[in-house]
């Protein structure tokens, strides 16, 4: 995979304000990159860096092999989509995704089919006449897509794109736009603070926090292995658990507080650790309830149900373990023919050792 | 609810008494114009056009007619200019001291006109700038730029930042961009800006009085015709010309500021009427 974004060293101040932190990042052709974090991460500034809109205090961007130094955002190969979609309102829809093809000095024929075209493809076939400024949030959307893919850049720029829609609207968006990305096969760069958006879209997820990047990797690979236990909190819920690796006989064993011992699985990389404190996460889902009558499991804890959440298919739990500090929060799939536990509840806790995440460092994060 | 709606019933007396007094002198105008009669008083002694044909007939009102109308052109479009510059920077850019420097921009809009027009008055005598419609053009576009950019900004802030770094992003240059998008977007504004500062312009006298020299605009010229009391009907029916010039404009320009916020899909807020 050829790197088509290469950034090195990107620096960004705004007054005294670090917004950009020696940004390292290469994206592949046609690939789908999500920049995930919080607002105020600068994800927004390193993309805008990209479409040209910021200029960089220091590293360079380059695209497609080339230094984007002093080439400003209208000689860029990209083109991006607007968090606010910035349809020209006194334009119809045709004359706004025709707005950029006006330069390329194509004849009326050739434009109006690839206008026409571009409307096909997000599925405003027949809306080319339509006053813009009439059009709803997600129909907006979808021509602020069709005016920038029309003129085929390398890469398309997405800002939270889909912040603005409700609920219903922005999950058939983020599928459509998956499908999307591969039916052009042009390299898709997307913001989002949504890190569920950004695992159900993305190849690949840059996570960042104050300016810099944290993490990048897959979305499985962000589940499975965060960098950090700021990157396992935002992605997902996680337990902390504090504790200690030891080096066993098979491998590494945790020793956690309250909890006991369990070997850790191979693709936790706890050797630096070995008999340093460490903090142990655990996802929701690796936690279970153990009923009456259930086979009593490997590794089990007592408790008591703290507080509980009832989501029709799920149902989450805080439960209070009896030795451990914090409650932890586990989910259970709402099965026939098994109860819902309620508050004040006796609980019987089992978590599965090999899915265990082990941090350095004590403490509950 | 009784005291509700005795309270309502005072306000609403007040209003209609408000309105009396605002408009009362401005429909004695039409009456007195059509009177048949030098002699400004009831009872009305018939109706005459006489007045009107009379003005048809004054060539020092029509060149006045003439100064004032070549004066609020140019005075409209130099401070819509102005304007536009001081909006698009205030709403745009960001600049040190830049509440401040909009403050002062503004403050001729709250200055009593004598004092601006004696200052400038000293200051055109002081550097030997002869009296002329050039001083009155100057003077008035002083007093013009604060409404325009008031206008204007309206105009501009509602712009989306991103509507003109999208033009941009599809290949336009930055003129290109506002030339393109801006431009279209906020014209409705500027529209109405032209017709504001031309209707000040029209009928400011202060400024016009000290500094128009030789060429009396037309508030300037009326003002002379006061000293002689037959004229007077004449005066009331170019008076009465001049209101239903005055209405007629500001309609148009609150038109276009409506079809303008129309137009964008907005919702309506602010503006004169």
């Amino acid at each position: 995979m050829s790197a088509l974004i290469a950034l090195s060293g990107a620096q960004k101040y705004f007054g005294a304000y670090h917004a950009l932190r020696d940004i390292d990042l290469e994206i592949g052709e046609g690939e789908f990159f999500s920049l995930l974090g919080p607002s105020g991460c600068g994800k927004t500034t390193l993309l805008r860096a990209i479409a040209g809109f910021e200029a960089l205090d220091g590293g360079s961007v380059h695209i497609d092999g080339h230094d984007m130094a002093g080439v400003p955002a209208n000689r860029r190969p990209t083109n991006m989509v607007f968090q606010s979609y910035a349809i020209f309102p006194h334009l119809s829809v045709a004359e706004n995704v025709a707005f950029g093809l006006r330069k390329r000095g194509l004849d009326a024929k050739t434009q109006a089919e690839k206008v026409g075209g571009a409307l096909e493809m997000v599925g405003l076939g027949g809306y080319g006449a339509r006053a813009a400024h009439a059009l709803s949030g997600g129909q907006r959307q979808r021509v602020a897509l069709a005016r920038a893919l029309v003129l085929e850049p390398k890469v398309l720029l997405l800002d939270e794109p889909l912040s603005a829609l409700d609920r219903k609207m922005r999950e058939q968006m983020q599928g459509e736009l998956r499908r999307l990305q591969r039916h052009v096969g042009i390299t898709f760069i997307l913001v989002t603070h949504d890190q569920e958006e950004a695992l159900i879209m993305s190849d690949r997820i840059a996570v960042m926090f104050d300016g810099g990047i944290t993490q990048i990797d897959s979305p499985e690979g962000l589940y499975r292995r965060p960098a950090s236990r700021e990157v396992g909190a935002f992605i997902g819920q996680m337990n902390f658990l504090s504790g200690q690796v030891r080096s066993g006989s098979e491998g590494f064993v945790a020793q956690i507080h309250g909890l006991g011992h369990a070997p850790l699985a191979a693709d936790q990389s706890a050797e630096p650790l070995v008999a340093g404190q460490a903090t142990f996460g655990m996802r929701p889902e690796s936690l279970s309830l153990v009923f009456d009558g259930q086979a009593r499991a490997a590794s089990e804890a007592a408790g008591r149900v703290a507080d509980r959440a009832y989501y029709g298919d799920m149902t989450y739990y805080e439960v209070a373990l009896d030795g451990v500090a914090e409650p932890v929060t586990l989910s259970m799939k709402n099965m026939v023919g098994q109860p819902v536990l309620s508050v004040g509840d006796a609980a019987r806790v089992a978590w599965d050792p090999r899915a265990l995440i082990v941090f350095s460092g004590a403490g509950d994060a | 609810m009784a005291g509700v709606r005795g309270q309502g019933h005072g306000l609403r007396v007040y209003a209609v008494l408000y309105l009396v007094f605002l408009y009362a002198p401005i429909v004695l105008l039409p009456i007195f114009a059509f009177n048949d009669s030098t002699i400004i008083a009831f009872p009305l002694s018939g109706f005459t056009t006489q007045w009107f044909v009379e003005l048809a007939d004054v060539p020092a009102l029509h060149s006045a007619v003439l100064t004032s109308l070549k004066i609020a052109v140019i005075t409209a479009l130099i401070s819509t200019l102005l304007g536009i510059c001081a909006a698009r920077a205030a709403t745009r850019y960001r600049f040190p001291a830049k509440a401040g420097i909009m403050g002062v921009i503004m403050v001729p809009l709250v200055l009593p006109e004598i004092i601006v027009a004696v200052s400038l008055l000293v200051v055109f005598l002081q550097i030997g700038l002869e009296l002329s419609s050039l001083t009155v053009i100057l003077g008035h576009v002083l007093i013009c730029t604060p409404f325009c950019i008031a206008i204007l900004n309206g105009s501009f802030q509602s712009l989306d930042v991103s509507l003109e770094e999208a033009a941009v992003d599809l290949g336009e240059s930055g003129w290109g961009a506002f030339r393109l998008v801006i431009l279209p977007l906020v014209m409705p504004g500027i529209v109405a800006s032209l017709l504001i500062a031309f209707t000040i312009s029209m009928d400011e006298f202060i400024i016009a009085f000290f500094l128009s020299g030789s060429d009396p605009t037309l508030p300037v010229y009326l003002w002379g015709q006061l000293r002689f009391p037959q004229r007077l009907p004449v005066v009331m029916a170019l008076g009465t010309i001049l209101v239903v010039a005055s209405i007629l404009i500001i309609i148009l320009a609150e038109w276009f500021r409506r079809r303008g916020v129309a137009k964008r899909g907005g919702s309506d807020s602010g503006g004169f009427l």
